[in-house]
């Protein structure tokens, strides 16, 4: 009887047997199985919560922030937005007295060295002000002071300087263009306008056209010599491919350090291919060829280092193609390098797009080869990040360009899933 | 036939892959012009084998092929002109249906008014008009099929192999395709090689079977042939139904020959096909539909008492077990109409045949 009611009656909703809605029975019976899921996912999911997600939130907002300024200087900075940078006068005695006590607080706690530092990354010259002025603004006695204006330009005339002042009241908020300025090599000029700087003082940008121009070649490197490898090893019978393969897997298991020094050994204007040459009246002794030290260099290490990269997703899909195949392209009347170019080729190209993209973007994202073997012409926009971050400890700029190789790589992802489609990708 | 020399012949094929068997001994077989021929085996036979070095992607070991007079074993696949039907279809799945059927003519560089033009005509032929803008992966298992063979077709190549074409599709889709197959092949007057497993396939489809084990071809004929003379125990065993009864030869004369049956289970007259001579072992083939069951005394040369084990209705006729001469797996078909008495499990009936269906074959284990 039920069920002929239910057959009848198509626009009910199902029920079970005991009249529960069958959505709702089926709800309950698939929740048990979500939760044991995300169980499963917790740990995982915390780890790269607290060790990957909110470090990099924490870098891409302190890309922006200046809040180190407003905070050491609340009432200059205050002030300062009553005052037209475009005047061409200098902000009048409440700002500067607002100043003096700014410093004289900062000074106290010791942390107006900070500020000075931090103004100095957008206009040098700050740095050695703070200071000095830290050191003579204590000295004041308030009540001999008729003018805060006079005794502050006395101090450094700096302080008498527009352009000092028009950058303190750019930076005087608590969020800032400029870190991404710089990482483009821009800068504001007199009218607030973002110009680029002039042409001898660019850095970034070419840095950033060498890295990606760099990272191209090395990854069509690792494409050229890894192709025929892969296809070797795929159709050499499993058991002497699996040897093989752990020729291929080899460079992993050594550390990189000791790969990277030994290409220097290999590559240096005394190493042994140098000498090689040498010896076969190759080359003569006094012109030996730089190979290292340059983006020369550079190309040749990394191409070995990223190498399995390129092989373990060719292989794999290679594996996945049928012989048959290849020889029904041959029954049909291909030659070989036919068969191989109309049929076997194009269908290892989710291989090619894989293994192109891992190679191309841990390329450019790469620190430790280019820092060891890359000279001056042979340096990635990483290393210029490290030097931001360990030695020059403009965190702020390293955190800028990071998020600009950040954005480069999601661009390139997206372009790629545009152009290949990552379902078509195969890592293995 | 105006031309009746063979298209295809094996002289003294041997073919072996690691030196130490021979996965083909000695294979000596031709293949006629328009012939539909089958290779039936079980697995690893080397029928596959047969097929790969007549396409030319494995070298034989040993011998030659010929196709037209001409020695091939030297001829790279490419040059052989050979169209192939594969198990798994080796559709190109980055081209469409179209592309697919076009390889084969623009590697030859035809013209591009003709590709299309003979396009056209291969998806008729198969009945896939409307198709050729998709791609492989959108067809289902028998439209593959058809666009493979199509594609081994559309260049008109004198010779075609399939190995195992259908092996992938159900029964039903598998016995429309034989259908189809088998059309297309009379309709083109194309020589086939086809390789099978299923050997109700290979006697529906073919001209002539060879039926392969260990490989050795132990039989060459046609299927009828093949089925109603089977020449040894292996064919007889292979090719239909036959109840097997195992014996020692006591006597032996022109077309009739004495059998003991082992344990003492009485005598029978078999026609001598291929023993050994008197007092040798051999393995006695009957098939269960030349079983007479309550012959008239004295009417026919062998009669058993026989004990009625199981029966098994199958509509057309009653697959009947019984237990004869101590063979407790003996069939019997009984055909299900009103001149024919149906028996009953447990009755004793006498079963009867004649000396030229019971066929003494060489001896097996
Ligand atoms: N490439 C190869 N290398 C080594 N041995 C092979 C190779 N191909 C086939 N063999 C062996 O040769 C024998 C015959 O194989 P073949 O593929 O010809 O059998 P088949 O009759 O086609 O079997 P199936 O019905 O299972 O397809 C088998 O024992 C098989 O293991
Ligand atoms: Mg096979």
């Amino acid at each position: 009887m039920a069920q002929i009611d239910s057959a009848s009656n198509i626009e009910q909703p199902l029920t079970t047997a005991d009249g529960v809605p069958l959505k709702v029975s089926l709800q309950r019976t698939l929740r048990r199985q979500k939760i044991v899921a995300l169980s499963l996912v917790a740990p995982l999911f915390l780890f790269i919560l607290f060790s990957f997600l909110f470090p990099i939130g924490d870098m891409l907002l302190r890309s922006i922030d200046n809040t180190i300024v407003p905070s050491e200087l609340p009432q200059t900075t205050k002030l300062l937005q009553n005052w037209n940078e475009q005047s061409g006068e200098l902000p009048n005695e409440a700002v500067y007295a607002a100043l003096a006590a700014d410093i004289k607080k900062g000074a106290k706690s010791k942390t107006i060295n900070r500020t000075g530092k931090r103004l100095n990354y957008e206009y040098s010259g700050f740095s050695s002000l703070f200071r000095k002025s830290a050191r003579r603004v204590q000295r004041l006695k308030a009540d001999k002071v008729e003018s805060y204006r006079k005794e502050l330009i006395k101090i450094d005339k700096k302080w008498g300087n527009i352009k000092f002042w028009q950058v303190l009241k750019r930076e005087s908020g608590i969020r800032t263009a400029s870190y991404y300025l710089a990482a483009f090599d821009a800068e504001t000029n007199e009218k607030g306008e973002a110009v680029f700087k002039p042409e001898n003082e660019r850095i970034y940008v070419n840095l950033f056209g060498r890295t990606l121009l760099l990272s191209f070649f090395i990854t069509l490197m690792t494409v050229l010599l890894g192709y025929p490898i892969a296809f070797l090893l795929a159709s050499l019978p499993t058991r002497i491919s699996n040897l093989l393969m752990i020729l291929v897997l080899l460079p992993f298991w050594t550390s990189l350090l000791v790969r990277t020094s030994s290409w220097i050994a290999l590559l240096q204007k005394e190493g042994i291919i140098n000498d090689f040459l040498v010896a076969l009246n190759i080359i003569d002794s006094s012109n030996r060829l730089s190979l290292i030290h340059n983006s020369t260099g550079t190309v040749i290490a990394m191409t070995h280092i990223l190498l399995p990269f390129m092989v373990l997703p060719l292989f794999s899909v290679m594996k996945t193609i049928p012989p048959d195949f290849m020889r029904a392209a041959r029954s049909l009347g291909a030659t070989p390098f036919t068969a191989f170019r109309r049929i076997y080729m194009p269908n290892t190209i989710p291989g090619i797009g894989a293994g192109g993209i891992l190679v191309f973007i841990l390329a450019i994202g790469y620190y430790i080869t280019p820092a060891l073997v890359g000279g001056t012409d042979g340096t990635f926009i990483s290393n210029f990040i490290a030097y931001h971050i360990s030695t020059s400890l403009n965190w702020g700029l390293a955190a800028a360009l990071g998020a600009l190789l950040l954005l480069l790589v999601l661009a390139l992802y997206l372009l790629y899933d545009k152009i290949v489609g990552i379902d078509n990708m195969k890592l293995g | 036939m105006a031309n009746d020399k063979p298209l295809v012949r094996f002289e003294d094929i041997q073919k072996s892959y690691d030196g130490v068997t021979l996965v083909i001994k000695s294979l000596n077989m031709n293949v006629a012009r328009g012939e539909f021929l089958t290779m039936l085996g079980p697995s690893g036979s080397g029928k596959t084998t047969c097929l790969m070095m007549l396409a030319g992607f494995e070298p034989a070991t040993h011998g030659e092929i010929y196709l037209d007079d001409r020695p091939i074993n030297h001829i790279p696949p490419h040059k052989r002109g050979i169209g192939m039907v594969f198990q798994n279809y080796a559709l190109f799945p980055h081209m469409t249906i179209s592309e697919n059927l076009a390889f084969p003519l623009e590697v030859r560089r035809m013209q591009k008014p003709e590709r299309e033009q003979r396009v056209k005509k291969a998806l008729e032929m198969v009945q896939l008009e409307g198709f050729g803008d998709r791609r492989p992966g959108q067809l289902s298992g028998g439209q593959k099929q058809r666009v493979a063979v199509a594609r081994a077709l559309v260049f008109d190549p004198e010779l075609v192999l399939m190995d195992e074409p259908l092996g992938a599709l159900d029964k039903n889709l598998r016995e429309q395709m034989q259908y189809e197959i088998k059309h297309i092949h009379e309709n083109l007057g194309v020589t086939v090689v086809y390789v099978t497993h299923d050997q109700s396939e290979a006697l529906t489809m073919s001209n002539r079977v060879a039926i392969f084990d260990a490989g050795v071809i132990q039989q060459l004929d046609p299927p009828d042939i093949l089925y109603e003379r089977p020449e040894n125990a292996f064919v007889a065993n292979f090719i239909g139904e036959n109840n097997r009864l195992f014996g020692t030869v006591l006597e032996a004369s022109g077309d009739s020959c004495k059998v003991e049956i082992d344990g003492g289970h009485g005598t029978i007259q078999a026609n001598p096909i291929n023993i050994d001579g008197v007092g040798k072992r051999t393995t006695l083939s009957l098939r269960p539909e030349r079983v007479t069951v309550n012959p008239e005394p004295g009417s026919l040369p062998n009669m058993f008492d026989a004990q009625v084990k199981e029966l098994i209705y199958l509509g057309d006729h009653i697959r009947t077990r019984v237990s004869v001469c101590g063979h407790d797996d003996f069939i019997v078909k009984i055909p299900n109409s009103s001149t024919h008495a149906l028996l009953k499990t447990g009755e004793t009936a006498r079963i009867g045949w004649n000396v030229e269906d019971c066929r003494a074959l060489d001896q097996s284990d």
